[in-house]
């Protein structure tokens, strides 16, 4: 099949974004000062379970932003040149396309094999009967679905599941592996060491959180060949389908948002605590006035005001997919102008702090020039603040992309993310009975990738943020046992480094 | 401290006209009033005589910032700018495109929003400092970190979520409440049980929270270890000086909202069908009514800078160490 490669507005700005980011953990590995803190991060149980979560989300994400148009077949074959069709698809679409093109013909309850309306058909002696019709594809294989369904699915959950069981062994084998040849111990006391809980980084928890993973993926991609395992749409289209396609929007709103939105904060935030005097005065009043509206409905309006902007210039998409995609990066820059106010205040006072410190005052007195000052000297010493807002902002992004949708003013109806999902899905509440399974899939995936986001968060704040360290309820009770055992011992952070080597 | 609050007052003026200007510039500037009503007349039939029509209708047939056909300060009044952006500042919102006076509308629409509004602030308040106590008195034990996770869990949720599930567990399930809508008077007591309710919870994780760093901070502070020292019991210490303590930044931090409280919540009220602002401000967004949005972006950042000024006057009044210069 050959193909043309399509570079997305948010695809340019997720790849930049993987650059930054290759790049920044580059940079940290070389720096040991710069690792600190990151190993803490590194050995916070929670947060490497939710890390390992995010990876998994990360990855569809990233499968999903590659994105390419097919060719169509020419059946005149008379034009030399190939056409490419206008439907935009992305790997993740190619990868999951039995998902993707089994399409029913409307609602149908997970695991179903029957439509979930009743429809009228004729029986061969022509009598008319209102009855549930068996499924297009969901179920298609059973000849007896209401006898052999449950077994059917168990069996298949059962393959799946272990084969996902298999592989996470050996991804265990080799990850023990890896550590005793590392460690320079044998196979079975690494082994021990990892269940133990005794090693610096909690692989225990990763590997229970990875089983929990890749038991669930297993049956799922097992069972989802046959079935629709969440069920279908309004217009039949699977909502496992869906919910994968969801993440990618999440993801892209979290991530590009804070890339748009850190320029402003930085450069505003650090000039005016830096410069003072006017221009100090200039960038707050421009900040008060920015945050004094409410940001939904600054949002809102904003929105609005960019629907009109698409609107009146749909010569500017050659794809659905373009203008959807548009919309989305809009909404991500509205965002971001909207939400770094904030971000810009904390980095105003931090500097205004910071350009009283001594070294800053060497600096001045060897003729530093200001910029290289800032850059320097300013900006390394304020990027822990930048880096807990970045990861502390995401979870609430995702929860925001869903409010916005149901508004109104979020992304566009044709793009599948959790909002627009929601959004369909409620007004079906009505119906007897309910349409539950699309709310359930959205809900799970939501809550899946806010709440490991929420996690991760949690333990970069930790290990950045010293105040925040020493009010982790982990931390207290942490400390307080540690008293109880050694009451003369002075009490120590509890998350002081070893001194481990990598 | 008459001077302090004239001088409070007299700042939020600059700041209320950058955000008239920032309106202006959004919905004049950015696009054409005539951009605005292809939009809402449909973008591929229309003709000129219908936009005509509709900006003559709505009064954006003028020019926008200096009208050159008219004599005198006409010049300046006869724009699009004083008309409708400068008006503003006398609470002269015009008419919405279904003809009725937006101010009258936002009079009559305050009150059921601030029936579900207060309650959930004042109750919200009530219960969150209350689990943000009982959480930091059983620190260091896991009270305290589960109450933590379930804080982190309940934070994870979207508010929708909240909304869908409680209206089909307690309204479709147990049919304890109707499921929406709004009654006048004391009728409509039963409509305001389940979304105060849901409210408060969907609210709980991150207040809660928040609430307890802040306990905690308090407690870390030395006049906490002289009452121990003293031989006071913790409770003691607890409820009678951190509390209090802690209370100045929860205070503080809660009087910003006040104001804000009549603007209602968008998602609450038009999911439970109430005849508030929220559900006003979500129906214009969704029928394009520019106007109306205009104003209720202008209502509430004005809302928003009262309780800014509230907050540094109750600073001043909670915290005696605080003087005004």
């Amino acid at each position: 099949m050959s193909f043309k490669p399509i570079i997305l507005w948010t695809d340019a700005l997720v790849y930049l974004l993987v650059i930054v980011i290759i790049a920044f953990v580059w940079y940290v590995r070389r720096n040991e000062y710069l690792l600190a803190p990151w190993r803490r991060v590194g050995h916070s149980a929670s947060g490497m379970a939710a890390l390992t979560v995010l990876t998994f989300f990360i990855a569809i994400g990233l499968l999903d932003t590659v994105h390419i148009r097919p060719a169509i077949e020419n059946s005149n074959g008379s034009s030399g040149e190939k056409a490419y069709s206008v439907e935009v698809l992305s790997l993740l679409d190619i990868i999951a396309t039995p998902l993707r093109t089994r399409v029913e013909k409307t609602y149908s309850a997970p695991f179903a094999a029957f439509l979930y309306t009743k429809e009228t058909a004729e029986l061969p002696d022509g009598r008319q009967i209102r009855e549930f019709p068996r499924l297009q594809f969901g179920g298609a294989h059973l000849q007896n679905p209401e006898t052999e369904l449950a077994a059917d699915v168990a069996w298949k959950a059962g393959v799946g599941g272990g084969l996902g069981l298999l592989l996470w062994g050996l991804v265990v084998v080799s990850l023990t592996g890896l550590l005793a040849n590392r460690r320079d111990e044998k196979f079975l006391s690494a082994f021990s060491a990892i269940w133990r809980g005794s090693t610096q980084v909690p692989w225990n928890a990763i590997c229970i959180t990875l089983a929990l993973l890749l038991l669930f993926c297993g049956a799922a991609l097992a069972l989802s060949g046959s079935y629709h395992i969440f069920g279908t749409d309004k217009v039949g289209q699977d909502v496992f389908y869906q919910s994968l396609k969801s993440i990618r929007t999440g993801l892209v709103i979290g991530t590009l948002t804070t890339l748009m939105m850190l320029p402003f904060a930085l450069l505003l935030g650090i000039t005016a605590g830096y410069f003072r005097g006017w221009v100090d005065d200039a960038i707050q009043y421009l900040y008060t006035t920015l945050s004094s509206i409410p940001s939904v409905l600054l949002i809102a309006a904003t929105v609005l005001m960019m629907q009109v902007y698409i609107e009146s210039r749909p010569e500017l998409f050659d794809t659905i997919a373009a203008r959807a995609d548009l919309r989305l990066l809009f909404l991500c820059i509205i965002l971001g102008v909207t939400s770094w106010t904030g971000l810009c205040r904390l980095l105003r006072g931090e500097t205004l702090k910071l350009r009283e410190m001594e070294y800053i005052q060497a600096a001045h007195a060897f003729g530093v020039s200001h910029w290289r000052i800032i850059s320097r000297h300013i900006l390394p010493n304020v990027m822990h603040i930048v880096l807990i807002a970045t990861v502390m902002d995401f979870s609430g992004l995702v929860l925001a992309e869903a409010v916005l949708s149901y508004v109104g003013v979020g992304v566009d109806p044709s793009m599948i993310s959790f909002g627009t999902m929601i959004n369909a899905a409620r007004l079906e509440m009505a119906r007897e009975p309910m349409v539950w399974w699309a709310l359930l899939a959205a809900f799970s995936f939501m809550f899946a990738l806010v709440l490991s986001a929420n996690l991760f968060a949690d333990a970069v704040q930790n290990a950045f943020d010293p105040r925040a360290r020493t009010l982790s309820a982990k931390a207290i009770i942490l400390r307080r046992r540690r008293h109880e055992e050694n009451p003369q011992a002075q009490s120590v952070s509890p998350t002081v480094e070893g001194s481990s080597k990598p | 401290m008459l001077n302090y609050i004239i001088r409070r007052v007299l700042y939020a003026i600059p700041i209320l006209i950058g955000v008239n200007l920032i309106t202006f510039t959004l919905f004049f500037v950015v696009n054409s009033p005539d951009d605005m009503a292809r939009m809402q007349l449909g973008i591929k039939r229309v003709t000129p005589e219908a936009i005509t029509k509709w900006k003559q209708e709505r009064g954006y047939d003028k020019p926008l910032m200096f009208n050159d056909a008219v004599e005198g300060t006409e010049k300046f009044t006869r724009t699009i700018f004083f008309e409708k952006s400068v008006a503003m500042f006398a609470f002269d919102f015009g008419r919405a495109d279904d003809g009725r006076d937006i101010a009258h509308e936002i009079k009559t629409r305050m009150l059921p929003s601030l029936a579900i509004a207060l309650p959930v602030f004042l109750l919200g308040l009530f219960v969150y400092i209350f689990f943000a106590l009982t959480m930091v008195f059983f620190r260091a034990t896991y009270v305290d970190f589960w109450g933590v996770v379930l804080c982190v869990a309940l934070m994870s949720i979207s508010s929708l979520f909240y909304i869908i599930g409680g209206q089909f567990l307690i309204s479709k399930m147990w049919h304890l409440v109707p499921i929406s809508g709004y009654g006048s008077g004391w009728n409509a007591a039963k409509f305001l049980v389940l979304p105060v309710i849901i409210g408060v919870i969907s609210g709980a994780g991150a207040s809660t929270r928040w609430y307890r760093t802040i306990f905690l901070e308090e407690m870390g502070k030395d006049y906490v270890r002289t009452a121990r020292a003293k031989g006071l019991s913790e409770s003691l210490v607890l409820f009678r000086h951190v509390l209090r303590n802690a209370m100045i930044p929860i205070l503080t931090g809660a009087v910003v909202l006040i104001p804000l409280l009549f603007l209602g919540s968008l998602i609450a009220e038009s999911f439970f069908g109430i005849p508030g602002l929220g559900s006003y401000t979500i129906d214009a967004i969704n029928s394009q009514d520019f106007a109306v949005v205009r104003a209720m972006v202008f209502l509430g950042s004005l809302l928003y800078i009262i309780g800014l000024i509230l907050t540094d006057i109750s600073y001043t009044l909670v915290d005696p160490r605080v003087r005004l210069e």
